[in-house]
């Protein structure tokens, strides 16, 4: 088969919209869940789609509008289809009730597997287990797709966009949410989502809190929060005990590379997504990533242009294989902390995203190529929970080896 | 009216039960939680020591080598995971070689084959990435390791097979005599028994004042682990122990049979039986002795962290006699007691004869259980086969640790039957990964609730309160 596709949540249906129109149509999308749209189904508010088509849509509607167009074009789709592995010369190992486990020879993959949430147990919180904590993602679940309460009075632990997303649901349902704590000094989350779901609400934003003791045998029953130093290390002497019978957890997304660690896919430390070019290759040839998978998106558009990239690339690679005519290796200072694409292998104009590790107010970006400074933008503020991207030119890449990206005063 | 009442379904009661399901009478478990395996046995090292520990003489030495020789036959037959990984105790100085010299003499008395003291290089080739400092090990090829909870769950499983009976949510409130016989009461029923065997773990000196006995008593204390994600079950291949010393036993690092990395566990006497609550401090500790033992332990990748509580007799001994007649103590089961379980089971139902239980071995008695495990081992050919069969086998529901719906309904179907979110999860592993059950809950909620035949938000985590969901949602009602 010409291409597999990985799952169909928006990058996976927007990569497989983008092949099919690039020429591919021996392809496949295989997606573990019952319908497409990923974890788009379960995003009931608004305010997917503004960058992409102008207007907010809820998550199911963003969805529908590429699901529609894979019915239109009648693009092969496995649903209730979970991939076991893939290999390094991509064969795919895949089952699901009426195939049982099979097997897939492609000449390329698109992997598009989106991210989980990081779990209670990374954390160490101390105290018992009971009922009553659950990843934001989960409560969702629960509340959006079954039309379950997983709780009453509520504390939620991370300010990811999920969870502000979920206190707000939360309320809305009836519950009582008593705080949202966040570890550092500023949000994770969008700007508009702390406004529109927190400040909105009453709902008090806890910076440099964290929960220390969960209590309760059955179910939850209250939580100690505290304060915490510079160093993220709780005062003891702020500890403020807060009845409850829900923990939420919205502590950070991390992307589902096992199948790509499986294929032997080198992967970066610090995105847990993999290593890619301008085209989204990884580095086995012929294997691609686009969306969550890849790096942690907080718009779903940017994900949608993304795949489209992954999708075309793909669609070349199949027809006349892919040829590299530079590398370009691009590093970030620390203050920058990544960048997608992390190589460049052509020499085109390539837009460039990046995320910062802290809030900047007043800063340039700066690209240097060696001591020459290639691109320069001022920002009045940069901030971790935002995506930024930079159009880098065609003619900036002449001559580089190494691009690297710096956050400087303005 | 039942021959024999085993109060405790921990791995202690458990074992007994198999036992006594090879004889021509009517035994019972009771059990007061909603499952099986849930006190010590659900929280600890899950390890088959050798047997060099105990001291010479004591029940505790006898029990534990005899134990870990049967171990590999009983898992066998109860399709059970087992690994004969090897133990080492690993010590950094002079001092420390001298007490494993003195642990090695022990071993030797106890009967435990194959001890060896060895010298830096070996037990670096042995394992790469043991702490540089480290001067010596001793070596015991027989350790193993296994799954307290698998093995727990397939005792039961086979003796209910072999038509003992299981009483959960059974918890003893009082016991009295009635003749020869004695009356086991809850809040809401009550049994009759000839014999009754109090296996009731940290409870087990409540249990045995019931009849009179107050001759010991049961003291908890906390040991508490972190469990590493399976890409890090490669980094040892034996289970690490440190030197013994006045502060204890230390923190050990072992793969477990699933892959993952287990490292703990701490060790303090509390108060409360019922407070398996995890601390700070006890998270520090680990960290700091886990990583003295190895070169590095990343535990970036920690996927849980969780408290046991072991039953600490005050003799320092098991406590397995008959203070009454026709009524056994299998108490003060606390370390090496999984090791141990099924020399204990023997020597509880000797026991049992001397008092005069004298039911004959039965013909149809069949230990052999199929393995909870049968379709994650089978071949991709077996797989197809049963999924064409039973198409449910190829929905996967848990990604983290792939487990499909049919493994799932087999939980609920299969004794013991799994009732609760939790059940599932100790049968299935399902949400024992990487993302805990983040993704899988919602699904094996609605299965457990459709099987089950309850409503949705009537499913819990561990049985009473611990409900997952406290109502619908406005919309939905
Ligand atoms: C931290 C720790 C580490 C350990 N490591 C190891 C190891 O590596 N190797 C090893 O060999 N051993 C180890 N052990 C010891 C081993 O776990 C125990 O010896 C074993 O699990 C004890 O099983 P049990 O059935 O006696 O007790 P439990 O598993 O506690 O079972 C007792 C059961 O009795 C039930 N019960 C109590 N009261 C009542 C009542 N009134 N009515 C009805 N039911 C009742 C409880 O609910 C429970 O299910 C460890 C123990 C701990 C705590």
């Amino acid at each position: 088969m010409d291409l597999v596709i990985i799952g169909g949540g928006p990058a996976g249906m927007s990569a497989a919209i983008a092949a099919y129109e690039s020429g591919i149509r021996d392809m496949v999308i295989l997606e573990r869940d019952e319908s497409l749209g990923g974890i788009l189904q379960q995003c009931i508010h608004n305010g997917f789609g503004l960058h992409k088509f102008g207007e907010e849509l809820t998550g199911p509607e963003y969805a529908w509008r590429y699901e529609k167009k894979v019915r239109e074009l009648n693009i092969p789709v496995k649903l209730g289809t979970m991939v076991l592995d893939i290999t390094e010369d991509k064969v795919i190992t895949a089952t699901n009730p009426e195939d049982g486990i099979f097997t897939i020879e492609a000449k390329a993959i698109i992997l598009a597997m989106g991210c989980r949430e990081r779990s209670k147990g990374a954390l160490n919180i101390a105290g018992s287990r009971p009922a009553g904590i659950y990843s934001a993602g989960t409560a969702q679940k629960y509340v959006n797709m079954k039309g379950y309460m997983p709780g009453k009075n509520v504390v939620i632990l991370g300010s990811g966009d999920i969870g502000l997303i979920m206190a707000r649901r939360m309320t809305l349902e009836g519950a009582k949410v008593h705080a949202v704590c966040e570890l550092m000094p500023y949000s994770g989350g969008l700007a508009r989502n702390i406004e529109q779901c927190l400040n909105d609400f009453g709902i008090p934003l806890k910076l440099s809190h964290t929960v220390v003791e969960i209590h309760g045998k059955e179910r939850v029953t209250g939580v100690t929060i505290a304060k915490v130093d510079e160093n993220r290390k709780p005062i003891l002497e702020t500890k403020e005990y807060i009845p409850c019978d829900t923990l939420l957890l919205s502590v950070g997304l991390i992307p589902e590379n096992e199948l790509s660690k499986s294929a032997g896919i080198s992967l970066s430390t610090i995105t847990s997504g993999a290593d890619v070019d301008q085209d989204r290759q990884t580095s086995i040839p012929g294997i691609f990533a686009c969306g969550n998978v890849l790096h942690v998106h907080d718009l779903v558009d940017f994900v949608s242009e993304e795949a489209e990239i992954a999708g075309k690339s793909a669609a070349l690679y199949i027809q006349n294989g892919k040829e590299n005519t530079c590398s370009i290796a691009l590093e970030t200072d620390g203050k920058i902390r990544y960048t997608v694409p992390q190589r460049i292998t052509e020499n085109k104009d390539v837009k460039v995203y990046f995320r910062v590790a802290d809030v900047f107010k007043n800063v340039k970006i700066n690209v240097y190529s060696g001591e020459n400074v290639v691109f320069s933008k001022r920002k009045q503020k940069v901030a971790p929970g935002e995506m930024e991207s930079i159009l880098l030119k065609k003619e900036m890449l002449e001559g580089a080896e190494k691009l690297t990206f710096k956050l400087e005063e303005a | 009216m039942y021959d024999v009442a085993v109060i405790g379904a921990g791995v202690t009661g458990a074992m007994i039960a198999r036992g006594l399901a090879k004889y021509d009478a009517k035994v019972c478990i009771l059990e007061k939680a909603n499952d099986v395996a849930t006190g010590a046995t659900r929280a600890n090292s899950a390890i088959v020591h050798a047997g060099f520990d105990a001291k010479e003489g004591s029940l505790k030495a006898k029990l534990n080598v005899e134990g870990s020789k049967m171990m590999k036959k009983v898992t066998d037959e109860l399709g059970v995971k087992y690994k004969n990984n090897g133990s080492l105790v690993i010590g950094f100085n002079d001092e420390d070689r001298k007490t494993i010299e003195e642990l090695k003499k022990r071993g030797d008395a106890n009967g435990v084959e194959g001890l060896r003291v060895i010298d830096a290089a070996e037990l670096r080739e042995l394992e790469p990435n043991i702490s540089e400092n480290a001067t010596c090990a001793l070596y015991a090829p027989t350790g193993a390791i296994v799954c307290p909870y698998d093995l727990t769950i397939a005792a039961v499983g086979n003796a209910m097979d072999n038509g003992v009976e299981l009483k959960l949510n059974f918890k003893v409130t009082g016991i009295e005599k009635d003749g020869s016989d004695y009356v086991i009461k809850s809040e809401n029923e009550q049994i009759k028994a000839h014999y009754v065997i109090n296996a009731a773990g940290l409870f087990a000196d409540d249990i045995a004042k019931m009849v009179g006995d107050d001759s010991f008593s049961i003291n908890p204390r906390r040991g508490e682990y972190i469990l590493l994600d399976k890409e890090c079950g490669g980094l040892v291949s034996h289970t690490i122990f440190r030197t013994p010393s006045k502060m204890g036993k230390g923190i050990l690092v072992s793969p477990t049979v699933d892959g993952n990395l287990l490292t703990g566990p701490t060790s303090v006497d509390i108060a409360d039986k019922e407070d398996n609550t995890t601390t700070s401090e006890g998270f520090a500790h680990i960290i700091k002795e886990a990583s003295e033992n190895l070169k590095a332990v990343p535990f970036g990748k920690t996927i849980t962290s969780f408290c046991g509580l072991r039953a600490t007799g005050s003799t320092g001994d098991f406590i397995i006699n008959s203070p009454k007649a026709g009524f056994i103590n299998a108490a003060g089961i606390e370390s090496p007691g999984l090791s141990a379980s099924p020399a204990i089971a023997e020597y509880v139902i000797g026991l049992l004869k001397e008092q005069g239980f004298n039911a004959a071995q039965k013909d149809s008695f069949n230990p052999v259980r199929r393995s909870a495990h049968y379709f994650k081992d089978a071949s991709v050919e077996e797989k197809n086969e049963i999924i064409k069969k039973n198409p449910a086998f190829g929905r996967i529901v848990c990604r983290c640790e792939i487990v499909t719906e049919g493994e799932i309904l087999e939980a609920i179907h299969t004794n013991p039957k799994a009732t609760d979110l939790d059940g599932v999860k100790r049968r299935t592993r399902s949400g024992m990964g990487r993302c805990q059950s983040g993704f899988c809950s919602p699904y094996i909620v609605e299965i457990l609730s459709r099987e089950l035949g309850i409503p949705y938000e009537c499913v819990t985590k561990s049985g009473g309160e611990s409900y997952i969901n406290v109502g619908k949602t406005k919309e939905a009602e």
